[in-house]
């Protein structure tokens, strides 16, 4: 479905296109907790956001914001220009918006292929007799797979009895093939090898080509800057600045995310000392 | 598309052969008891293995198992309900009370005690969703709350601690008919409830397996988080599940109260974990997400064997409850068994 329904093609990455998503100002308690406060970012069609931090920042917690997990306490949340709150990831998925969560959002027990349908199950049938259309299910399972480089051996396996990686191709797989409009990564990369990485960048870069908006939260700048736009960066809940791929270089990037004087530091630290 | 369809061998899959793979199913532990027993009780009594006695056992197997279906459903959804027991006897009682004292049409009163039963199953799958609190506990609280609801309510109207004259209500024959009867096979009379039960096992097995809603049931089970992020209508799900369960009390109760034509002010008390073991014994595992209802159905299967085996055997009943715990506890074992064959058969 998702080969679809990507009827108009945006006008490549044009910076002043209007933003399909949009938070002003936007905040997150947990109890006393102030998880993310006064965030303010958009990000449009056929363009790239990175949301950048620390461990803690707020990164997962905005992401969760954007896909109905969590609602705002305060600020707004815009998608076309509207503001909106989304009352779970149902309304968000119903929106064209898919996400790839930090924690896989997986069903251990349940096969491959279940777990991939999952909320979204194809079916078959009408009335009463409207049932999973299993064959369906299993196909596309396998081949959206394939596509990734993750060649799985039955889609019957339970996701609990995957390697790390493979998993993670699972719930990646999952996002692209049901984000219509949106796509939403939290540091989808972080279990994957060099390869499978790869295919996750160039999976963004095509889903960006084809006009979706894409969130990519990533611990790795050398995966965000090639392809982001722009860049979002977080710290301790607050934003320490939104910047266009103009505005900031690779260097100025990582300085920025290690918080610069820290590494230096650290790498003194670590270096051994020359033995004599 | 086609790409598929030739089923290509990987080099990686070890052949595991048949036993290893059937060994992973859920209900295989409860298949091999039922064969078990079934031999214990046939070798030493003819009459168990009798047309008459196969009858015999089935009957009681029926309702346990009917019960036991959408407690196992539950079950894989993550929820207990221990008050599946008692509300049997309050859908009883509520049909007694008000044919038997009221005089009411047997129709009405079915479709009065159908929608208190689902009203009650909502309650409990409303608080569960809203509160966050386990079942157990929010069950608990229904179970003790019917409990007196049950004898307070029969003794204010009847004066007794029962509801009688079921059957002198207008349209009792045709309600017993659909709900009570028997049907004669090859000379030996077999209770309706038993067809009931098989048509609800299959059902049941389909909806699991082959429906979205099942897909959710499994989901809401193994890792609510994980449903309710990708779309899943997690509470929906839940509340639905409690519902079929009390919908499962009301036939039940249904065909007791139908059958008897008087019910008395404690039935259900305790039969809710025996619903729960009979799930666990099909395979069921008590944290959610794994289980089968044709499991279920022969954890029920077994009960029935049981409880009408010692009988004939002529031993005292009170082996009965032994039995129960004995199987419970192998249950729980060969469950565990089975969960890491299934985990790793796979591999
Ligand atoms: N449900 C919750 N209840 C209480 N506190 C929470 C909750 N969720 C997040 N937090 C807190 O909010 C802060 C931000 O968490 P978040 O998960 O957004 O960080 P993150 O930037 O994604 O970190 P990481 O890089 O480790 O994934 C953390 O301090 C965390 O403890
Ligand atoms: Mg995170």
């Amino acid at each position: 479905m998702s080969e679809t329904a990507q009827a108009d093609p945006v006008p490549a990455a044009a910076p002043e296109a209007a933003p399909l998503l949009e938070v002003r100002d936007i905040g997150k308690y947990f109890g006393s907790v102030i998880a993310l406060q006064g965030v303010s970012t958009q990000v449009a069609p056929g363009q790239v956001c990175c949301v950048l931090g620390d461990n803690g920042a707020g990164k997962s917690t905005l992401i969760k914001i954007l896909s109905g997990v969590h609602q705002q306490d305060t600020g707004e949340y815009l998608i076309d220009g509207e503001p909106i709150r989304l009352a779970n990831p149902r309304a968000a998925l119903d929106r064209g918006i898919a996400t790839v969560y930090q924690d896989l959002a997986m069903v251990p027990l349940m096969p491959i292929w279940r777990n991939f349908f999952l909320g979204s199950e194809p079916t078959k049938g009408r009335g009463p007799l409207r049932r999973l259309d299993v064959a369906k299910a299993r196909d596309i399972t396998r081949r959206e797979l394939a596509g990734m480089g993750i060649d799985i051996r039955d889609p019957d396996q339970p996701v609990g009895t995957l390697s790390g990686g493979e998993r993670q191709s699972v719930a990646i797989a999952r996002a692209v093939h049901f984000g219509a409009r949106v796509l939403i990564l939290d540091e989808p990369t972080s279990a994957l090898g060099v390869k499978q990485a790869g295919v996750v960048l160039r999976y963004i870069a095509q889903a960006r080509d084809r006009g979706l908006a894409v969130v990519f939260i990533t611990h790795n700048p050398h995966h965000a800057y090639p392809v982001g736009d722009r860049f979002v960066l977080l710290k301790r809940g607050r934003s320490l600045g939104d910047f266009a791929k103009s505005e900031v270089g690779l260097p100025e990037l990582t300085r920025l995310m290690a918080g610069g004087a820290e590494l230096e530091e650290l790498s003194h630290e670590l270096e051994r000392e020359p033995q004599a | 598309m086609a790409t598929a369809t030739a089923a290509p061998v990987d080099e990686r899959i070890k052949n595991l052969g048949v036993t290893r793979q059937l060994l992973a199913r859920p209900e295989i532990g409860a298949l091999l008891g039922a064969v078990v027993v079934f031999a214990f009780f046939a070798v030493q009594s003819s009459v168990f293995r009798s047309g008459a006695g196969v009858a015999n056992w089935l009957d009681p197997a029926s309702t346990l198992g009917i019960m036991a279906i959408p407690v196992a459903l539950l079950m894989i959804g993550g929820e207990f309900d221990l008050s599946a027991g008692v509300m049997v006897g309050t859908v009883g009682l509520t049909i007694g009370l008000l044919t038997g004292q009221y005089g009411m049409n047997t129709w009405g009163a079915l479709v009065i005690a159908l929608a208190l039963a689902l009203a009650l199953g909502f309650f409990n799958g409303y608080l569960v969703v809203r509160t966050k609190l386990p079942s157990f506990i929010i069950t608990l609280g229904t179970f003790l709350m019917l409990q007196g609801l049950n004898l307070g309510v029969t003794k204010a109207v009847t004066d007794t601690v029962q509801a009688d004259a079921i059957d002198t209500a207008p349209a009792y024959r045709p309600a017993y008919d659909i709900f009570a009867s028997t049907v004669s096979v090859g000379g030996v009379e077999f209770r309706v409830t038993i067809l009931w039960w098989i048509a609800l096992t299959a059902l049941a097995t389909w909806v699991l397996l082959r429906t979205r809603f099942g897909n959710w049931i499994f989901s809401v089970g193994g890792n609510v988080q994980a449903a309710r992020s990708v779309g899943v209508p997690a509470a929906r799900t839940k509340v639905v599940l409690f519902m079929t369960t009390a919908a499962g009390a009301w036939l039940v109760g249904t065909m007791s109260a139908l059958r008897l034509t008087s019910i008395q002010a404690n039935t259900g008390i305790g039969e809710e974990l025996i619903y729960i073991v009979a799930a666990v014994i099909g395979g069921c595992l008590l944290t959610g997400g794994f289980g089968s209802a044709v499991g279920a159905s022969l954890g029920a299967l077994i009960f029935g064997m049981v409880q009408q085996g010692i009988v004939y055997l002529g031993w005292d009943s009170d082996w009965f409850k032994f039995f129960l715990g004995a199987m419970l506890l192998l249950a729980v074992f060969t469950n565990q068994f089975v969960r890491r064959l299934a985990e790793e058969s796979r591999r």
